[in-house]
């Protein structure tokens, strides 16, 4: 007996180590992040391997603003994500009510073009879309980002959406149907009102997928007025060769971070719902 | 995939299927939106990417593109040397450093996240705190944690570089990241760190989805911990992690943010993706830039099929 409460706290003793080592290894480098943002620029070389700052100050945050159009970085992003967004979930609605609730032919197939979609290379539509968006004379603007993005959004809103109304009790949609209502009106009088939190989860994770993209926005915008924050803090370090201003970079960085944290804390619960209910339901 | 058994159709059903087929045309014309976009920014740039890849369009010079058959994929000059893509160490060097590195990190993630996903699942306090903590890695963009790793990684000031010192396996000056040798790895570490919380989160609704009976009658029956995990988590786990390890493939074998913004265009770290835009953007040279994305393209449409077949996925609920 008491050798087995023995092996019992042994058991908690090495399970608490593992999550606190797990602890450290996950919040580390943003730790790190921070604390490097809040050393003066002069005193970086002297205190660069102290593991806490010795007179935190926020001047590389007011820099950041001042020598960097970062404020227009940060407009240039969040429209364009929240554009995205809203064009995603404005298409896939009706697209999920139709492939949640409708039987029609070719379905299926349409939900493996779908998904194909989803895992497409978006290296392999890039000269494509360049093509594209140089010739529809949007290059270097926000339509550009908004328009390549929804090849990763769509698939992915369609997709989860579909999972969510088929959750819906067939019942609610029978009553609009049997009343007449058509199908935008049943759509948006009676599905969406229940779907509010798939929204939102869905939405959330569009928002996040659209903000963090690199690739488009480095190839589709040539200056700040269209630039997205992942490039400009990419192409921080091409400035000045030799000494990379490190607490700058930091301090942008803990900029564009600290919202998406502040976000993934406040829908912990969606964000872990909505990123599983894709995935694994195999 | 989805999950309610067999779509209920509301309308009644049997009147001669007239409803029934309004119904279905009434939801073509819902997807029609969809359908358009998709066919707009994926559809059409698919196809024009395939075109390109025959010709020699250039964008610096504005010609219109010339069809040149093949010549982009395979070309034997007169002088028997073939300056085709097929040909080109620079393209096999990305292709060797895109496997390594996927398989590599999705390998280690795939056991980390085990790990993590078996510690949060376990009954100890303060695992929500846990679960929360995990998904830090996962909200910071790429970008933002690529040039995080790249001041921990610096050679005199950063944190990893002095622990190396420390460790003796580093030099006064060098770096992981900036060694030919050892940047691919380092970088492996910065994707593992990035990645392994969705891993752990697809883990750990596998694990939740075991039912605690199992376990219990396990327990009952005198089988130990060990014996509980290898016989009953790992077998319920298998499809969860096969779909998961599958999805991180294919995400990884598509990577170009993080190693280039770490490494810019160095060769010892350049993967497909970072290859295929150096050919069209960097060299000007979109259509020989069009065949190498055709050729990931269809890397990574073999991966995928293998990935339907493997997981089976049930897109009706059929199932």
């Amino acid at each position: 007996m008491t050798r087995k409460r023995l092996g019992q706290a042994a058991f908690q003793v090495f399970f608490w180590s593992v999550a606190a080592i797990i602890l450290f290894y996950v919040l580390f480098p943003f730790y790190w992040a921070v604390k490097t943002s809040l050393t003066p620029p002069g005193e970086l070389a002297r205190t660069a391997l102290d593991w806490f700052p010795d007179h935190p100050v926020l001047s590389n945050y007011v820099e950041v603003f001042r020598i960097q159009p970062f404020g227009r970085n940060l407009l240039n992003s969040l429209m364009v994500a929240v554009g995205t967004v809203l064009v995603s979930l404005l298409l896939s609605a009706p697209a999920a009510y139709a492939f949640g609730k409708f039987r029609f032919m070719g379905k299926r197939p349409l939900l493996y073009v779908i998904l194909a979609v989803s895992v497409f290379p978006q290296i392999a539509v890039l000269p494509g879309l360049y093509a594209m968006v140089k010739f529809l004379h949007l290059y270097n603007s926000w339509a550009a980002l908004i328009l390549s993005y929804l090849i990763f959004t769509l698939p992915f809103t369609v997709w989860t959406l579909t999972t969510f109304v088929r959750q819906i009790p067939t019942e609610l949609e029978e009553a609009a149907v049997v009343d007449g209502a058509s199908p935008l009106v049943t759509l948006f009088r009676v599905l969406l009102p229940v779907m509010t939190p798939a929204l939102v989860t869905t939405g959330l994770l569009a928002f996040i997928n659209a903000w963090n993209e690199f690739l488009f926005a480095l190839t589709f915008t040539s200056d700040n007025s269209a630039r997205t924050v992942p490039v400009a803090i990419g192409m921080f370090t091409g400035a000045s060769q030799h000494e990379s201003p490190f607490t700058l970079i930091m301090a942008a960085s803990v900029v564009v971070t600290v919202p998406l944290i502040a976000l993934v804390f406040i829908f912990q619960r969606r964000i872990v719902e909505g990123l599983t209910a894709g995935a694994v339901k195999g | 995939m989805l999950d309610s058994p067999d779509t209920p159709a509301p309308a009644k059903r049997g009147r001669g299927g007239i409803l029934e087929r309004r119904r279905a045309r009434t939801a073509l014309w819902l997807l029609l939106p969809t359908l358009f976009a998709i066919a707009l920014v994926a559809g059409y740039p698919l196809f024009r990417t395939i075109y390109l890849s025959f010709t020699d369009f250039n964008i610096s010079t504005g010609d219109e593109p010339h069809w040149v058959g093949l010549e982009n994929y395979w070309n034997v000059t007169e002088d028997g040397v073939n300056i085709g893509l097929l040909a080109d160490p620079a393209w096999w060097s990305s292709v060797w450093n895109t496997v390594v590195l996927s398989m590599v990190s999705v390998g280690t993630e795939t056991l980390f996240g085990l790990g993590f996903a078996l510690v949060i699942n376990s009954k100890i306090k303060g695992r929500g705190l846990l679960r929360t903590a995990i998904l830090v890695p996962w909200a910071i963009p790429t970008v933002v944690s690529a040039q995080m790793w790249s001041w921990m990684y610096q050679d005199s000031l950063g944190i990893v570089s002095s622990w190396g010192r420390h460790l003796g396996l580093l030099e006064v000056g060098q770096s992981v990241v900036a060694n030919p040798n050892s940047a691919l790895w380092a970088l492996v570490a910065v994707d593992v760190w990035k990645t392994t919380p969705f891993m752990a989160l697809l883990l750990l609704a596998g694990l939740q989805s075991i039912p605690a009976d199992l376990y219990e009658a396990a327990r009952v029956d005198g089988a130990t911990r060990l014996q509980q995990f290898r016989r009953i988590t790992l077998p319920l786990l298998a499809p969860a992690l096969l779909v998961a390890v599958i999805f991180r493939t294919l995400d990884a074998l598509r990577i170009f943010d993080m190693p280039y913004v770490m490494k810019g265009n160095a060769p010892e770290t350049m993967t497909m993706s970072m290859y295929a835009r150096q050919q069209m953007i960097d060299n000007a040279q979109f259509g020989m830039g069009s065949s190498v994305s055709v050729l990931i393209f269809l890397v990574i449409m073999m991966f995928t099929v293998a990935y339907v077949t493997l997981s089976r996925v049930d897109v009706e609920g059929t199932r």
